[in-house]
């Protein structure tokens, strides 16, 4: 179960990761590398880190009991990590932070970013007009439609949105246009990938710069605990950026970790977000995963109520954690995580984001099956204010079919 | 090296490589296209698999894959259809430029096996960097194909140095960086970048990305020993599509008179 191995010197984990890109960047990823690995030697650098982390966007994020959430569930007790307390309201400004940093001290001017649901576009659009740096955002047309709440936040914050029309018109595709554009502009522009995904060294970077969930994380629960680990650590999975960061420090120690899919309407149908339970090996955005395809290797087009999970692919790590059965990966669907997500937010006053409360919607079945004196960390990675029109839109699609 | 490079590479013309989507707008035109690009004068053709994410190409090319995605067409039949071609009387070296993902899937030695026997000789993945393209390579060369190497304007001095030594079948130059796709303007320094691929390479050095004119690719005739066309090629096909599907053999007129538009005039 040792993952200290990973990644390999070619940005490998297991069989899965590497760079899987068209030549012309293929000199970016190498002066990106370099200039990551030396940033996170340099003491100066993460001490900046941490500070900004603290100061800009208020860590550390607190660990929270769920006291009625627990009671009202029955056996284990569940924590919830508060990722969404941090400016701007997930842990997206985490990495966002760390990969502009790196951006400013690599003397780049330029940023662009691809966004699904528009949280890491607005993270990304909220760290480029902190440090001083320009900044373009593509997003899918459909995307575009569905938040417009998030269009409007990201050029309140002085970014240029992207309409991409190419394909699907949703994440793959604007993530496929953030690619080009890269290609195009790679001598003086910085691609601030949002996820745990993306060809090596960006997995590894992810991981780097969210492993403060983690971390924090730990030093929290020992310290209410007595220096005890959590039994089970349960985070969500799209990319997977959140759920490597939580587990980050974990994976070496004896603790049963899970991770999270999206089920949309089942994995049974074709509506689904579930890469790790349903997908093959594949290629997508430069990294070698699992990822959802036809036979002939034609990408499709996953499904979740959730803006943030419907993603095709999944980070390598992740892809390899699943191969190496140290993460076991569940898929829970669209109608459990509202279940979850009003649970929640009558039990504890947190309204979660859709995202998340699929890892709460998990947690509870765990929690139930696991004794009172035992503890569950549930990574709430983002609040849910983005989700309240979604959030409508069922009810009242709900109340219709009543 | 087999016959159809051997012709390619001894040609003292400046060499004509153009590029066409497979299953677009149809098989049967792709072939009747293929035959005309010969034709026409063609050295060598490349010949596009239909792909849901083809992150290398601009619009263009992205339209003409949905049109092939529509057709059905995949690798494995792109690969029959080179059979076809073959039996319909095409001399000229083709080569397959896939995406990895779409091999992975069909499975690269499955690939090269009915490559080697449909007529192929060579194969282009443009997302599959030298960096990992070691297994790829050892399985063409048993298998007598080219994997054609792109180079950039952004690949490292050492690298190009050593992508233009073990080039096979031909070097391909980009002559702009982004995406596939027409342009007006070419980088400066271009010619450098040519020169430096020429040293080392022993078989001919092409330049492609964003030519389509006469003026422009006869600004390379020189500095480099062919050119590629795609983007202005499939556009032109996108423009003739539904006389393609209805009324070939117009269309396929129209066609070779816009060729000879964009083709040099040869001095040699």
């Amino acid at each position: 179960m040792t993952t200290a191995t990973v990644p390999d010197h070619r940005g490998r984990y297991g069989v899965f990761g590497g760079k899987y890109v068209p030549e012309t960047i293929m000199f970016a990823l190498e002066e990106l590398e370099t200039a990551f690995n030396e940033a996170i030697q340099d003491q100066e650098f993460n001490e900046l880190f941490q500070k900004e982390l603290a100061i800009y966007s208020g860590r550390p994020t607190p660990l929270t009991k769920a006291d009625r959430l627990s009671e009202s569930n029955g056996g284990a007790s569940i924590y919830l990590k508060r990722e969404d307390l941090n400016h701007t309201g997930a842990h997206k400004i985490n990495n966002a932070i760390g990969q502009a940093l790196l951006a400013v001290r690599m003397g780049k001017k330029k940023i662009i970013a691809e966004t699904g649901a528009g949280q890491h576009g607005v993270a990304a659009a909220t760290v480029a007009a902190k440090y001083g740096l320009s900044c373009k955002v593509y997003m899918g047309k459909e995307d575009i439609r569905r938040q417009a709440l998030n269009v409007f936040r990201m050029k309140l914050l002085g970014a240029e949105v992207i309409e991409v029309t190419s394909g699907s018109q949703t994440l793959k595709d604007a993530t496929n246009e953030a690619i080009r554009e890269w290609v195009a502009a790679v001598e003086d522009t910085f691609y601030l990938i949002g996820s745990a995904v993306g060809p090596y060294p960006y997995p590894k970077m992810v991981k780097q710069f969210q492993q403060v969930i983690g971390h924090e994380t730990e030093s929290q629960f020992k310290e209410i605990q007595q220096g005890k680990l959590p039994d089970a650590v349960v985070a969500c999975v799209g990319g997977g950026s959140n759920a490597i960061g939580m587990f980050a420090p974990f994976i070496e120690k004896d603790v049963p970790l899970y991770g999270i899919e999206a089920a949309g309407m089942g994995v049974e149908t074709a509506q689904h977000a579930a890469t790790l339970s349903k997908g093959s090996n594949g290629v997508i955005h430069g990294s070698l995963t699992k990822l959802l395809q036809t036979s002939e290797g034609q990408i499709t087009e996953p499904y979740s109520i959730s803006a943030g999970l419907d993603y095709p692919g999944i980070g390598p790590e992740h892809a390899y954690l699943h191969e190496t059965k140290r993460v076991t990966y569940e898929a829970v669907t669209d109608e459990e995580a509202l279940h979850a997500l009003k649970l929640l937010c009558e039990n504890e006053g947190i309204l979660c984001a859709l995202e998340s409360a699929h890892a709460v919607a998990y947690s509870l079945k765990l929690a139930k099956e696991m004794q009172k004196d035992q503890h569950v960390v549930v990574c709430l990675s983002g609040r849910g204010d983005k989700d309240v029109h979604t959030l409508m839109e069922f009810e009242e699609g709900g109340n219709e079919d009543e | 090296m087999n016959k159809r490079w051997e012709v390619f590479q001894h040609s003292s013309d400046y060499r004509f490589t153009p590029y066409i989507m497979a299953g677009d707008p149809c098989e049967e035109a792709t072939i009747e296209l293929s035959l005309a690009l010969e034709e026409c004068g063609a050295h060598a053709l490349e010949l596009g698999v239909p792909y849901s994410d083809p992150l290398a190409d601009g619009p263009v090319i992205q339209r003409a894959g949905m049109r092939g995605l529509a057709q059905n067409m995949n690798l494995e039949k792109t690969v029959k259809l080179v059979s076809k071609l073959r039996e319909r009387g095409l001399k000229i070296p083709v080569i397959i430029f896939t995406y990895y993902n779409l091999l992975l899937q069909l499975g690269e030695n499955r690939f090269l096996k009915l490559a080697e026997n449909s007529g192929v000789d060579g194969v282009l993945v443009p997302d599959l960097p030298y960096e990992e393209s070691g297994y790829l390579r050892k399985m063409c060369s048993e298998h007598n194909l080219a994997l054609v190497s792109l180079v950039s304007p952004t690949t490292r001095e050492e690298k190009l140095a050593r992508l233009s030594r073990e080039a096979e079948g031909f070097l391909y130059c980009i002559s702009s960086l982004g995406v596939t796709g027409i342009r007006s303007e070419f980088r400066a320094g271009l010619d450098d970048f040519l020169k430096a691929a020429k040293r080392n390479s022993r078989v001919p050095v092409l330049v492609g990305f964003g030519l389509s004119t006469r003026e422009q690719i006869q600004q390379f005739d020189g500095s480099s020993d062919g050119f590629i066309v795609g983007s202005a090629i499939v556009k032109k096909i996108e423009e003739l599509e539904s006389d393609l599907l209805t009324n070939r053999e117009e269309a396929i007129k129209t066609f070779k008179s816009y060729i000879e538009s964009l083709l040099p005039v040869y001095s040699r």
